[in-house]
């Protein structure tokens, strides 16, 4: 029986933007939805807050609503769409709450809409860990003795029968937050408070802990015949204690035995048939203990998950897709494997290969935070890879994640951890870190037993073993190494392929050595043992597979077949990180698209699990592997070699800075678009500042220095504050705005190779440090661009940050059309851009950065590369920015596309004389619709990091907010990045002195809509003096936490921390100067943090949300979808 | 030797020669190592299970067979003896691409390289078992021969090799004596025959949930059978051509009518070449834990473990019905001889190694007996 014919419209909710917990393997499933539903003909309506995502793009379904996911918005959403059915099961935790609160609030029920994929029954049985524990014990699984708790008192008194040590667990939360271990009654209270505070229904569970127990788990799929599969079984490396997102993990299983599997799987599936989970995949985690077999149930996810995504590329059997098709009536059997196309989907994957995740954190982007891992996850990406043996996979994993590691150590940061001694590393891994992989591999490698590692790590002796396969090999590589000078007459074919095998890179073995990778590479060559690649096939080689997705190793058979056409490789951005993430990932995708549109064979390189890039259908072929010299040159030789039409080139300049790095060393012919020495021209600080010179185009003072002296002799002559930051780094690593002398010794102390940045590789004292005059007050200013080889140009948009200069712009709010720039202004930046655009000879896209301050335009820095704002700019303006890029890149014109329609004929493309194009409509844009952009930052998950912005980015992920003026834009925006502003209520102001005029403008405008304004002293003298009557005078906090006193004319209402707490305040405008040690600011901020009031830390913002507040009181909020606007806009 | 903990550079080299002259390197291991001159040849299978090793490795249904594991790390979790399916391994050797330095499970008495070792087996690991596969899928399987011999020896050894083509396997394997198996005590009267053809443990474990279980030689005739007064007939697994066994299909034709009748693997193919069907050797068999079968009384699908090189073909057989079909290949997986109340199934419902989805089988064998 196939699918349902009585619906006919099914609304998808997506998960939002990219939070830690909650990243692009949510784009992955919901694309993957979207399409499958799509093929079968529904009416698909779709809402994400995201911008940066495949899913939201106009073209994949019926309606995009780039909306806030709150439950005011979705019932306008309903109440315009009316669909039939919701799917709640594809966009993380984000929806499958949203879609209860709608359920509880009987909106669904109030315009007829049927959940489909899970029951709201089925929901709460398995979100609500009372109902799953007692679900679990009536069908006889083990679960962890625990109690609940919704109180203080019910918490000491579970805690205490349970005894310790103790886990706590918030009910309905994603990805761990407020969850953790106490090992004594001290750190219960703690934790306990504030789970009971992380969790929206405040309970907590708190349980037996089971830390050092092996910690597994089933992906599992169900149909509406009742038919169940795995579809992979997942290990865990890190026993439990480590939350499963910041685990290393390893598919499939590799130490049960048949019997102690089939009993996880009979358990799995016993556990989604009474949690109900009629139809789709859920993910059931298991603990196990080492000594007993004893299993126990941890948790269910009755929907597609982080795990599934993981799940989806280890295997090939793409989860999501369908999971969206047995939503809508489907049974197993009735789908085809897409990858064999002859056998049906209801089977169990196997695998001849092993897959490793690994995490990727951004603890150097946090001060203040310990790089502990424990059961809240704290990670903002994950390298995934595979190898035919664990050591390989795991090598492999090691070099993807680009932390500038060339493997499991034989590398120039191993040498970070051999000055300690056993016993200090001993002690050092009994610790999850990051770092913790690393230093197994020296302590084996010292001759350290497993048995005496795993004693101190609960680590798995198999995994530790296999571990000590790769210390084994590296040691017959040093003893091989003794006879350097002739290396190669004792490398024989089979010493390098035992190493090639153990997952050694030429990089490894080049630094053990002594000599060039290129040296290594070519007698490896030589001996014949080159990379052979295998196929992703979900069978083991049993049936011919049809989908090509390969992985590298080293064997006897290599699987690729001739290609057909004319190919080009896409190099897409690794791990995700704080600074480059999914936007980079869409430029790629799109790129893929674009390709194949234009006849090409898009070939795509790219390790990251959780993408749309390593789908396997979204470029021709697929090469699962990291994005490394090395690699990149391997697929590349591979892909020339493959026959008819031949590699045209390779595309470096869409995935972010990991295939820029590569653009140097790949061969030049090859390198597609702009060239490797533009993009140097661009980098290089010198030869930049004298093309600006040349172009007549200024720029703030500044120079390049390699000593702390050079830069106080830079300082002396330009004046403070500056900006002081690397060169050849992304999300303004390590960037720092500095205001006095002994803060610049500071950051350069910080900045020299010895300092957090030395391990990283992107600095030295070869690489010199820039110190620019920074301006302070002035507007930045964003343009995305796309130059054809003619010399023509499109400007996607130009984009006006909320936030001043200084503020990194991937943390900045921003807005586009520009709300405040003035014509003249904008006309210039439109001639900077075409100028610079021209003088680095760009074939491709363009990012330039301004600053803006009265009226006169300076240039901070340009990308000839595709920038974080660029899927940003698509969804704002309908211009297809990255499609139209990628088309530029493999040679068309700007003019050939125009025909073709890929532009549209209202947009304006400045010809290589700079006069517009025919037909255009100018600034059609800024009467109709304004869109905001705004960032969300982690801060929540890291109460102790400050959490002021400045110009190191620090964001995981944006939101987009879409109205007909800025005001309710932000407004929306700030709604849609969880920090949704109130319309009446407290607000709390403390202004450095610069902010106070701007601020009293606020001040105004926030008491015309009946807010009540406390002050402290300095903030509140100025807006009494200026018209604006504070209602309340606080204190200010001091260097120690305490209150200031009051004195004889001064008598405060407490201080805002108690007004926060006392929740009297509902909004809190701080805005401090520079990153000093204002310990008051401080304490507000994190206050605030935790008690989820909203923040605002600069003077522009602060007005944007006043004037929001003021447009949301007066309006109200209306919902469009972006095809509709895009209609306006263009004039379709 | 000790084999454990050794690395590939202290093992010395092995080839795998298949009969078409297609050469693998790699590693000897197991009894490869004890003796440089020792040669392992039969018929080369693979299997795609992730795990239960030593449940394929013991089973007697693959005597005759060299067995290549297609997932690379083989031995990882050791050797339990309980979960072995037969006394020793039943295979000619294995083909592993990695075997682990050493086991690690709670339950592990030894490490996997070492039973086997301990039981002569000849093993070659670090091969591109993957290539293996897919040259296996393309032109069938085919015979083989492991040693540290020249590839020419082995060649030759591959080629000499008999095969399991109209090779009766099962005398080789089945009990030459009647015996009484109990694992659970009595229940409800009912006495199983079972005739064993390289039968399973924990096939006899599952028959002994219904009753006593006697099991018999596979030779054992009709006469006999009928007169032990058993509730039902059990028709074994077993190795090899079924064609080459018309002398058991004759009692089972003698059988068939008078007693309830199961049967699994090459019990369902004998069965079937008891009431006139055909039995063909496949072009490389099934062998894993991961089949979809679909039980064409319901709209259920069994996720199967199955280990067959031969199957049943049926060209409108009156009286036959087939119950169970393969997803993947349209493949006869069970088969009802609704007027003789005899079911069979091609796949294994014991599961062992593979999951637990078709355990009904036996309650279905249980019902058929207890109403008779």
């Amino acid at each position: 029986m196939p699918k349902r014919s009585d619906i006919s419209s099914i609304l998808l909710i997506g998960s939002g933007p990219i939070v830690i917990g909650q990243a692009c393997e949510f784009d992955y499933s919901g694309t993957q939805a979207c399409r499958a539903l799509k093929e079968e003909g529904f009416r698909v309506i779709l809402v994400n807050s995201n911008p940066a995502t495949i899913m939201t793009d106009p073209d994949l379904v019926d309606a995009t609503y780039i909306e806030p996911l709150v439950a005011e918005v979705l019932e306008k959403i309903i109440a315009k769409e009316r669909p039939d059915a919701l799917l709640p099961t594809l966009g993380g935790q984000t929806a499958l709450n949203l879609a209860m609160e709608l359920a509880e609030k009987n909106i669904l029920e109030k315009y007829g809409v049927e959940m489909i994929g899970a029951s709201v029954e089925a929901i709460s049985t398995a979100e609500n860990r009372e109902k799953f524990k007692d679900a679990m014990t009536q069908i006889g699984l083990g679960v962890p003795k625990s109690g609940f708790a919704h109180s203080m008192e019910e918490a000491i008194s579970v805690g205490e029968e349970i005894g310790y040590p103790l886990i706590i667990r918030p009910s309905y939360i994603l990805g761990g937050k407020g969850t953790g271990i106490a090992k004594n009654k001290e750190e219960f209270l703690h934790l306990a408070a504030e789970g009971l505070d992380a969790s929206p229904v405040n309970e907590i569970l708190v349980e037996r802990s089971i830390a050092g127990w092996k910690e597994y788990e089933l992906e599992v799929m169900r149909d509406k015949n009742d038919n169940c599969v795995v579809i992979c079984g997942i290990e865990n490396l890190d026993p439990m204690g480590v939350h499963t997102g910041d685990s290393i993990t390893v598919a499939p299983i590799q130490t049960l035995s048949d019997p102690e599997y089939q009993k996880m799987r009979d358990a799995a599936f016993r556990c989604i048939r009474r949690v109900g989970v009629e139809t789709g995949g859920s993910n059931i985690q298991f603990a196990v203990n080492p000594t007993t077999g004893e299993q126990l149930v941890i948790e269910m996810n009755p929907r597609v998950s982080r795990s599934s995504a993981l799940a989806s590329k280890a295997t090939g059997f793409p989860i999501a897709k369908i999971a969206a098709k047995l939503a809508v009536g489907y049974s197993l059997d009735e789908i085809r494997n897409d990858i064999t196309k002859k056998t049906p989907a209801s089977f169990e994957p196997t695998i001849d290969y092993v897959v490793t995740k690994v995490p990727r954190w951004a603890f150097e982007k946090l001060p203040g935070t310990k790089a502990v891992l424990g059961t809240r996850m704290q990670s903002v990406g994950e390298v995934m890879s595979i190898g035919r043996t664990f050591p390989e996979s795991l090598q492999k994993a090691m070099r993807g994640l680009e932390k500038g590691r060339f493997g499991l150590n034989c590398d120039p940061a191993e040498t970070l951890w051999e000055s300690f001694s056993d016993e200090e590393l001993l002690e050092k891994v009994s610790t999850a870190t990051p770092e913790r992989i690393f230093m197994l591999e020296i302590l084996l490698r010292r001759g350290i037993s497993p048995d005496v590692i795993h004693m101190h790590t609960g680590i798995d002796i198999w995994f530790l073993d296999q571990i000590n396969l790769i210390a084994e090999q590296r040691k017959f590589l040093d003893v091989l190494a003794e006879g350097k000078r002739d290396f190669s007459s004792l490398f024989d074919k089979y010493t390098w392929k035992l190493l090639k095998q153990c997952g050694f890179s030429d990089a490894q073995i080049a630094w053990r050595l002594g000599v060039d990778e290129d040296v290594v590479r070519r007698d490896r060559l030589a001996k014949g043992v080159a990379i052979t690649y295998k196929t992703v096939d979900t069978c083991a080689g049993e049936f011919d597979a049809e989908t090509p997705y390969y992985y590298g190793t080293f064997e006897d058979e290599d699987e690729l077949q001739a290609a057909s056409r004319e190919r080009i490789i896409i190099l897409g951005s690794g791990p995700n990180r704080i600074g480059q993430g999914i936007e980079f990932d869409y430029c790629c995708v799109h790129a893929a698209f674009a390709l194949r549109e234009a006849g090409y064979e898009a070939v795509m390189v790219n390790c990251n699990p959780e993408t749309v890039s390593t789908d396997y259908d979204t470029s021709d072929r697929l090469y699962f592997e990291p994005v490394t010299y090395e690699d990149v040159m391997a697929v590349i030789e591979k892909e020339q070699s493959l026959g008819s039409g031949g590699l045209k080139g390779v595309v470096v300049t869409l995935g972010g800075q990991t295939p820029l790095k590569l653009a140097g060393v790949i061969p030049e012919d090859l390198i597609l678009g702009t060239s490797a020495h533009s993009i140097d021209l661009a980098e290089d600080r010198k030869m930049w500042s004298q093309l600006l010179t040349e172009l007549e185009i200024s720029q703030p003072k500044g120079a390049l220095v390699t000593s702390l002296e050079e830069a106080k002799g830079v300082v002396e002559d330009i004046g403070f504050p500056v900006l002081v930051r690397p060169s050849y780094v992304l999300g303004g690593r390590a960037m720092e705005i500095v205001y006095d002398m002994q803060d610049l010794t500071r950051v350069m102390a910080e900045l020299s190779s010895s300092g957090s940045l030395g391990i990283e590789g992107g600095l030295s004292a070869s690489r010199p440090i820039l110190i620019d005059r920074f301006l302070e007050d002035a507007v930045e200013v964003d343009v995305d661009a796309v130059r054809d080889r003619n010399g023509e140009l499109l400007i996607g948009a130009v984009l006006e940050h909320v936030e001043e200069a200084g503020i990194h712009s991937g943390d900045s709010a921003c807005a586009t059309p520009p709300p405040t720039l003035s014509e003249d202004v904008v006309l210039a930046i439109k001639d900077y851009t075409f100028r610079i655009a021209a003088a680095l000879s760009v074939v491709g896209p363009l990012n330039v950065q301004y600053a803006v301050k009265d009226g006169k335009v300076f240039v901070i820095e340009a990308n000839p590369r595709a920038s974080r704002t660029l899927p940003f700019v698509a969804k704002a303006t309908g211009v297809p920015l990255a499609k139209i890029a990628a088309r530029v890149i493999a040679g068309e014109s700007l003019a050939e596309l125009r025909d073709l329609g890929i532009i549209p004929i209202s947009v304006e493309v400045l010809g290589k004389d700079r006069t517009p194009s025919a037909n255009h409509v100018a600034n059609v844009t800024k009467d109709n619709f304004i869109c905001v952009k705004e960032a969300v930052l982690p801060f929540d998950r890291f109460p102790d990091v400050d959490a002021l912005l400045g110009p190191e980015m620090r964001s995981t992920g944006e939101v987009m907010g879409i109205a007909q003026n800025f005001g309710l834009a932000f407004y929306k925006s700030q709604l849609a990045a969880s920090n949704a502003i109130p319309r009446s209520g407290g607000v709390f102001m403390s202004l450095a002195d610069h902010d106070k005029p701007q601020g009293l403008q606020v001040a105004k405008i926030l008491q015309e809509n009946s807010f009540q304004i406390a002050a402290t002293s300095g903030t509140y003298d100025y807006l009494l003096e200026n018209g604006v009557t504070p209602d309340i005078l606080v204190a200010k906090l001091l260097i120690d936490g305490k209150a200031e006193s009051d004195t004889d004319a001064r008598h405060y209402f407490g201080t805002a921390v108690d007004l926060i707490e006392n929740k009297l305040v509902h909004l809190v405008i701080n805005t401090p100067r520079g990153r000093g040690p204002r310990a008051d600011g401080q304490y507000i901020r994190h206050v605030a943090q935790v008690n989820h009031v909203p923040l605002i830390t600069t003077i522009s913002a602060a007005k944007a949300a006043a004037a929001s507040i003021a447009e949301a009181n007066s309006k109200g909020l209306d919902v469009v979808s972006i095809q509709e606007m895009h209609a306006l806009i263009l004039g379709k | 030797m000790q084999s454990t903990e050794m690395f590939y550079q202290e093992r010395p080299k092995a080839l795998l020669v298949l009969a078409d002259g297609e050469v693998f390197e790699g590693y000897a291991a197991g009894a490869l190592l004890d003796n440089p001159t020792s040669v392992a040849t039969g018929e080369v299978v693979f299997n795609t299970a992730l795990s239960g090793y030593l449940e394929v490795a013991s089973d007697p249904s693959y005597a005759g067979q060299v067995v290549a594991f297609t997932y690379p790390h083989i031995g990882n979790y050791g050797v339990t003896l309980k979960d072995a399916e037969g006394e020793k391994p039943y295979c000619r050797g294995i083909i592993t691409r990695a075997l682990p330095p050493r086991p690690s499970n709670w339950r592990s008495e030894t490490d996997f390289e070492s039973y086997l070792s301990s039981h002569g087996l000849a093993v070659i690991t670090g091969v591109d078992t993957r290539r293996l596969t897919r040259h296996i899928a393309r032109i069938g399987s085919l015979n083989c021969a492991i040693g540290r011999s020249d590839a020419g020896t082995l060649l030759a050894a591959a080629k000499n090799e008999a095969g399991t083509l109209l090779q009766d396997l099962v005398k080789g394997v089945s009990t030459t004596e009647k015996y009484v198996y109990s694992q659970y005590g009595r229940a409800k009267n009912i006495t199983v025959a079972a005739m064993d053809f390289g039968v399973k443990r924990s096939i006899l474990d599952d028959l002994s949930l219904l009753g006593d279980v006697i099991v018999l030689p596979a030779d054992t005739s009709a006469e006999e059978i009928i007169d032990m007064g058993a509730s039902g007939v059990f028709l074994s697994n077993g190795p090899g051509d079924p064609e080459a066994l018309d002398y058991i299909s004759s009692t089972i034709a003698d059988l068939l009518g008078k007693v309830p009748i199961m049967g699994i693997c090459l019990g369902h193919q004998l069965l079937a070449r008891a009431v006139g069907a055909k039995t063909y050797k496949m072009t490389f068999g099934h062998h894993g834990v991961n089949h979809p079968v679909k039980s064409l009384d319901g709209d259920r699908i069994e996720i199967t473990s199955q280990n067959h090189n031969y199957a049943v073909a049926i060209d409108n057989l009156p009286g036959v019905r087939v119950t169970h079909v393969n997803l993947n290949d349209n493949v006869i997986e069970g088969l009802e001889i609704e007027k003789a109340n005899a079911i069979s199934v091609q796949y294994h419902p014991e599961s062992a190694p593979g999951p637990h989805d078709s355990k009904y089988i036996f309650d279905k064998f249980k019902q058929m007996m207890l109403q008779n």
